[in-house]
């Protein structure tokens, strides 16, 4: 290898770092040339400071989180680009006990079905308002997380008004499981392992998973700082090389034991290797002693889960409009669109000459199964990626699907 | 004649106590004293709510600042957006503050000229706080090694009959040959004598 590229990464301890891990302690950047530094942090707010610092180069962040930045919507937001994502899938909504025992009262069944959870939970929430005055209480990770998309959307197909009906607070990861054992919270929406955690423990019930609400859903991204990028295009580059090798690597399930006593330990993740299988492998402990596999609940590879698509911003803009935390305008469309860059991604893997999507987005919900679709080199198959309520989001007419959802 | 305004309310929010009353201290003696200082976030809104703070100070660690920073995006508590400091191209003013692991919000619309001087204390102040642990860390390391060295001469005199400054001569010169510190030949020394030492009655 010739030149080398010093990068500092900052990562938040979730099954979904799985990738940035990967790439270090598995010699995938080192190959490509990349010194690569972890840091791991404690908020997804120190994260963006010393990017904007320069700390940090690259960060593992939510994909709305530097949507959120571009628009001028967090404090001290540096522009921030996406050439790549962290994976599919991930995260669960979990609820307390004493709300899953009354949401089977009314037909929730253990087997993760969005549906009948949200008939159930529509149900109790009726039957709690009776007796109680206070509303109950779901935690997300950040306002700008595909938590807080899922949740709502989940509630709000099943005819739940999320800002009336319940009310949703902010809960650090790794402490949502003790907030539903201290009953300041009923329930959570987040990414592996804290949900296992509450059922493990035995103090929640796993309702539904992000993959059953809409299958091979967005998650994590790679955040850069857009000047660092501009400055040294070589170093992104090799560095976009070795995240897609580390993803290729944590999506065969023949390194899934290995993959887990990394991440459990003590500068990662530093929980049981045990927790982090349950992810990983997609059958998940929920609760009361059951295990319920859900297919693609992780996808840290397959079906083009690194590739950074347009449809995906621009969805996660859509629910920044539908909740009211950004004004709908073809500007902000805009801004949000250009915020992903698949032509980096594209640029940076050509020469590995690997299946590479032809399109930059695509409708979201369309493929009710695996499809083999048009790519520049050897064959990619995409999907199934539906939506529970079976909605389409085709990104060519974004507008309507906005107007749609005010309804 | 214009009134003087009145110095603006402070939060300060640290889990760390004894940092978050170095910063108090130092706000107070600067002549700041509508202060308040929580180390929780459990009930933060309505703290918020109550003390309706111009700036708010919290560590950079802190794993609550999300749920923090959220508030003032979501919470009807919050009435007022607050934004990392005053002006977003005092970048100097910003990196400081980083590197000495403080964060502070402020009130959207306040002069910069206000905030500076409160901001600049913090970063003073964790910066002295960060220097004192480390010397405190350092202290305690050095008395730490005295006492293992000690004990080691000890084991020296009894076992080979040896003069204290010759056992200590002794440590010293294998540490030199092995490009080690004292204190870790004398931990090796004490544990070896541990191993080989005949089994107690």
């Amino acid at each position: 290898m010739g030149k080398s590229y010093e990068i500092v990464a900052g990562f938040m301890p979730l099954l979904d770092s799985a990738i940035l891990v990967a790439a270090k302690e598995k010699g995938f950047a080192q190959a490509e040339g990349v010194d690569l530094t972890l840091v791991r942090e404690t908020s997804w707010a120190s994260i963006r400071d010393r990017m904007a610092v320069g700390h940090f180069q690259v960060a593992h962040q939510l994909a709305p989180m530097p949507i959120a930045a571009n628009l001028g919507l967090t404090p001290l937001a540096a522009k921030t680009i996406v050439p790549i994502a962290l994976g599919l899938g991930g995260n669960a909504i979990t609820v307390s006990n004493a709300l899953w025992a009354a949401m089977v009262e009314h037909g929730a069944r253990s087997d993760l079905d969005p549906g009948a959870a949200g008939r159930a939970l529509r149900t109790a929430i009726t039957g709690h308002a009776k007796s109680s005055s206070e509303l109950l209480r779901f935690a997300v990770v950040h306002p700008f997380s595909g938590h807080n998309y899922e949740l709502r959307y989940w509630l709000a197909a099943c005819g739940i008004e999320p800002d009336r009906a319940i009310e949703i607070v902010f809960v650090p990861p790794p402490l949502m499981a003790d907030a539903l054992a201290a009953r300041t919270i009923d329930g959570y929406c987040v990414g592996e392992p804290w949900s296992t955690a509450a059922a493990v423990a035995g103090v929640g019930h796993i309702a539904t998973v992000k993959a059953a609400i809409w299958r091979s859903r967005p998650e994590k991204v790679l955040g850069v700082a857009a000047a660092w990028a501009e400055q040294e295009p070589g170093a992104l580059d090799a560095l976009l090389r070795a995240l897609y090798r580390a993803a290729q690597w944590c999506g065969a399930a023949e390194n899934h034991g290995e993959l887990a006593e990394i991440l459990a330990g003590p500068s990662y993740i530093a929980r049981p290797v045990e927790w982090m299988l349950r992810g990983l492998s997609g059958t998940l402990a929920i609760g009361g002693g059951a295990t319920h596999r859900t297919e693609d609940f992780f996808v840290p590879f397959a079906k083009a889960a690194t590739f950074p698509w347009k449809s995906h911003a621009l969805w996660f803009y859509s629910q920044m409009v539908r909740w009211g935390q950004v004004a709908s305008a073809s500007g902000n469309a805009a801004i949000a669109r250009e915020t992903y860059r698949p032509d980096l991604y594209r640029s940076a893997l050509k020469p590995l000459g690997v299946a590479l999507p032809a399109a930059n987005a695509k409708v979201e919900g369309a493929l009710l199964a695996p499809t083999p679709v048009g790519s520049a080199g050897a064959s990619l198959t995409l999907g199934p990626d539906g939506f529970f309520d079976g909605a389409l989001f085709d990104p060519d007419r974004l507008d309507a699907y906005i107007e749609d959802q005010r309804r | 004649m214009s009134e003087r305004p009145l110095p603006l309310s402070i939060l300060i929010i640290d889990e760390n106590r004894l940092r978050a009353a170095v910063i108090e201290d130092g706000l107070r003696d600067a002549g700041y004293d509508r202060l308040t200082v929580v180390h929780d976030v459990v009930g933060i809104a309505r703290k918020i709510a109550e003390t309706a703070p111009d700036v708010i100070v919290i560590d950079l660690e802190n794993p609550n600042r999300d749920v923090l920073e959220s508030m003032f995006q979501l919470s009807r508590a919050v009435q007022r957006p607050i934004a990392m400091f005053v002006d977003r191209s005092d970048q100097a003013s910003i990196e400081a503050a980083v590197e000495a692991g403080v964060s502070a919000y402020v009130v959207d619309g306040l002069k910069r000229e206000r905030v500076k001087p409160i901001v600049d204390m913090a970063i003073s102040r964790f910066n002295a706080f960060a220097r004192m642990a480390r010397e405190l860390e350092e202290a305690r390391s050095q008395l730490e090694s005295r006492k293992l060295i000690d004990r080691a001469k000890g084991i020296l005199m009894a076992t080979r009959g040896m003069s204290e400054a010759d056992a200590y001569a002794l440590l010293r010169k294998t540490a030199m040959n092995q490009n080690r510190k004292i204190s870790d030949i004398a931990e090796s020394l004490i544990t070896a004598a541990g191993l080989l030492a005949p089994p107690e009655e």
